[in-house]
């Protein structure tokens, strides 16, 4: 097999980042071109007037369901959603079944991914074996592995034995990794089912409490300190989390800090409903907390926006609240969010977008040829984006098997109109297109054994 | 109303008329044939998913009175782990015809599940859910003191609200669905309302409530009670760490004889003793307390079947489905506060 010929293409007139509207030629996979009146022989031109164009997204966070859950979602129609989402890179989080933490699941999932072809997808190493907590996952191996993780989660679940959080901090610096942590004390969430405060008080739900998110954020920041350690916070939730990532930044602690579409648009009124489509975790938390990550998001002390996409199937929703599963479906919702709650209010700019959702998550993932700059050279992996557009969400109509989003029935601003993947657009007028086929992967690496 | 899911938005006047209907019933009971046709080939089906023996037989009773058909469905256990989901049991029982569901469940918002889906079409009345709410309690407690206060006062409970009475809930206010229900309720109706618990017993935001919140027992008698009302302890609080023992708990929280001796000391004669049962005698509540001329564990027992008959009947009769918004669907802005 070779790869696909991407063809030629020129995008006439796209606001770049949201600046100036100029044209970018992409020809066999990269930019090959930026300016004014560009063309091309055979190009196919796309009237990109009134468009913006920004560095296809990344999310550092995404639940792919595969292996184990193909129930709730697959690694085609998860990255089929992350293409339609405006995505060409998403981090496949390591709580599948078998859990991702031997080389062989990395594997399996890299390859999926690939056989899919409508994203990169990069596998996250569980940081312990099966997530249990009790002992170090093989990290070396999942590293080296053609999957080539750098990213280590037991997301879902803290790592909250300070010992092996110290050790696994201090272990994948042997190989530029980062341990990405879901910050939860156990103990003081056991049984939590929403945001403890004045609203779970009327609703009789068992509070999750901000502090035992914080805590665990402020253990983590000084280990990272003291062994010296790249650490990655995975969906920080509340007001006083974005504190203590900001007092850690201040310190020079290497601390990067992820925020997801809903916690920044949603609160835990929506709980009084019972609905559990609004049960996740981290919980939904207050208005002041909303605003703080709002504020932490555009001063940059949150870097990221991770959608901790979390597909599940009805029945797992069509129930009491107490027996939901927790999570939100997200990947094709997140740049609307994020518009709505960042743009048009004024915080941030589409540069700043392209920051949080492109460039720094590809940085903290160590994803070569993503986040890049679109810049003549550069690899094409480039969306354009309708501003103006707005659409009201069906999770009927997405590509994503979940059908849980929180914001179903919302109206939300802003609609992907292509995504160009590697040069070859896996969208094309905001509608699935065809996917990127990859080369075979090198000699040695086959899976047919 | 076409549900009765909580007390947080029941309002005043559909409070009252619940209370009033309750009295008409009462009478009913006094009767030497205790039935009404009033619901003759309606069926109500007392579905709980947890075990309250006396809270399900209350209901019966009171359908039965009304002459309703009654089919009592235990669902124990997780609906996901084992056996049915709430939603296939809450579809079986619309096929069936059911026009009223009594539900009992561990799950806080479980009846309000089944009122805001498309899942079953019938009336649901919650009897308890989770640490959220258990509205009838909340009625018949509330036609308890109403009784009593208009007998002080020496006039007809019928349209009285409780203006000016002052009412002490002690006990395991964070895990009680009594505790919530009375609050918003009591509220409603006009009554003061202090909660008395430990402070690992009070829910983060109880400062939000519309109700004084005091950790001594014996400050808040001296300021004066007319309804003291005591919570049980749950056996799985014991271990926790809620609390460092139960003698501890008895000695802070408990209303024991010398407490039962203080009310004659304060000159406070006229006050009752609540609880709503089952009762833990010697841990929340003295054998003397329980059963002296102030307790009013009976009465609100009797009191629980009138107040159930009204509830159904206001629920299932004519055209009242359709006439009132549905309670603890919409909530009004200052409602907590």
């Amino acid at each position: 097999m070779t790869e696909t010929a991407t063809g030629t293409y020129v995008i006439r007139g796209a606001a770049i980042l949201g600046g100036d509207a100029e044209d970018l030629l992409i020809r066999d996979g990269v930019i090959a071109g930026r300016g004014i009146g560009l063309s091309a022989e055979g190009a196919t031109v796309i009237d990109a007037a009134g468009l913006v164009a920004l560095p296809g997204m990344v999310d550092i966070h995404t639940h792919l369901r595969e292996p184990g859950r193909e129930d709730a979602e697959t690694v085609e129609t998860g990255t089929r959603a992350a293409a339609l989402g405006g995505y060409t890179a998403v981090h496949a989080m390591a709580n599948s079944n078998p859990v991702a933490d031997t080389a062989g699941v990395v594997e399996q999932v890299h390859s999926l991914g690939r056989a899919s072809g409508w994203v990169d997808v990069r596998p996250v190493g569980a940081v312990t074996v099966g997530l249990a907590g009790e002992q170090l996952a093989e990290l070396g191996a999942m590293a080296d592995s053609r999957a080539q993780v750098r990213v280590f989660s037991d997301d879902g679940i803290c790592v909250h034995d300070p010992v092996l959080m110290r050790r696994a901090l201090e272990y994948v610096k042997a190989f530029d990794g980062v341990v990405a942590q879901h910050a939860q004390e156990p103990r003081l969430t056991a049984g939590a089912q929403m945001n403890e405060g004045t609203v779970s008080a009327v609703l009789g739900l068992a509070g999750w409490p901000a502090v035992a998110e914080e805590s665990i954020i402020a253990r983590d920041v000084l280990l990272a300190q003291h062994v010296g350690s790249r650490l990655h916070v995975c969906h920080v939730s509340t007001a006083g989390s974005v504190e203590i990532v900001r007092w850690a930044k201040e310190r020079g602690i290497n601390v990067t800090a992820e925020v997801t579409p809903h916690h920044l648009l949603l609160t835990d009124e929506l709980v009084r409903s019972y609905d559990p489509v609004y049960k996740v975790n981290p919980p939904l938390r207050t208005d002041a907390d909303v605003q703080a990550l709002r504020a932490g998001l555009a001063d940059g002390t949150i870097d990221v926006v991770g959608t901790d996409h979390a597909p599940h199937p009805s029945e797992h929703k069509e129930c009491e609240w107490a027996q939901a599963a927790m999570g939100m479906t997200g990947l094709e919702t997140a740049l609307s969010v994020v518009q709505e709650t960042m743009i048009e209010t004024g915080l941030m700019t589409w540069a700043d977008f392209a920051r949080v959702t492109s460039t720094v998550p590809a940085a903290i993932g160590r994803v070569a040829d993503q986040g890049r700059p679109l810049e003549a050279g550069e690899p094409a992996n480039v969306i354009l984006v309708d501003p103006a557009a707005r659409w009201t969400v069906d999770p009927h109509k997405m590509a994503t098997m979940g059908r849980n989003s929180p914001f179903a029935g919302r109206e939300l601003p802003g609609a992907v109109v292509a995504t160009f993947f590697k040069g070859h657009p896996t969208v094309l007028d905001g509608k699935l297109n065809t996917p990127y086929r990859h080369a075979a992967e090198p000699a040695g690496a086959g899976s047919n054994n | 109303m076409k549900h009765l899911l909580s007390t947080e938005n029941l309002g005043a006047a559909d409070a009252i008329r619940i209370l009033d209907t309750a009295e008409e019933m009462a009478a009913v009971g006094d009767r030497e044939v205790k039935k009404l046709p009033a619901l003759r080939g309606r069926t109500v089906v007392n579905l709980f998913f947890e075990d309250s023996t006396r809270t399900r037989i209350s209901f019966e009773a009171a359908a039965k009175r009304l002459s309703a058909d009654v089919i009592n469905f235990a669902a124990k256990g997780s609906s996901v782990s084992k056996g049915e989901s709430l939603k296939d049991t809450a579809q079986t029982l619309a096929a069936m015809g059911a026009d009223a569901v009594v539900i009992r469940h561990w799950a806080s918002g479980a009846p309000h599940r089944l009122a805001s889906t498309d899942w079953i079409d019938a009336a649901v009345i919650n009897a308890g859910d989770g640490t959220h709410e258990h509205p009838t309690q909340a009625l018949l407690d509330a036609f308890t003191m109403r009784r009593h206060w208009s007998r002080l006062h020496s006039s007809s409970s019928t349209g009285a609200d409780l203006t000016g009475m002052r009412v002490a809930i002690a006990g395991d206010v964070l895990h009680s669905r009594v505790a919530r229900s009375n609050v918003w309720l009591l509220r409603t109706l006009g009554a003061e309302v202090t909660l008395v618990a430990p402070p690992t017993l009070l829910p983060i935001g109880v400062e939000h409530w519309p109700c004084k919140v005091s950790y001594n027992l014996d400050e808040t008698l001296e300021a004066g009670v007319d309804a003291m009302m005591m919570l049980r302890v749950q056996g799985e609080r014991m271990n926790a760490s809620f609390f460092p023992s139960t003698r501890e708990y008895s000695r802070r929280w408990g209303f024991d004889d010398a407490r039962l001796r203080a009310l004659d000391d304060l000159g406070l004669k006229d006050t009752i003793i609540m609880h709503p049962g089952p009762m833990n005698r010697g841990l929340e509540i003295s054998s003397a307390a329980a059963d002296s001329p102030r307790s009013t564990v009976l009465a609100q027992v009797r009191n629980g079947v009138s107040v159930r008959m009204a509830a159904l009947y206001l629920l299932l009769s004519g055209d009242s489905r359709e006439a009132a918004p549905m309670p603890g669907t919409a909530r009004s802005d200052k409602e907590s506060n």
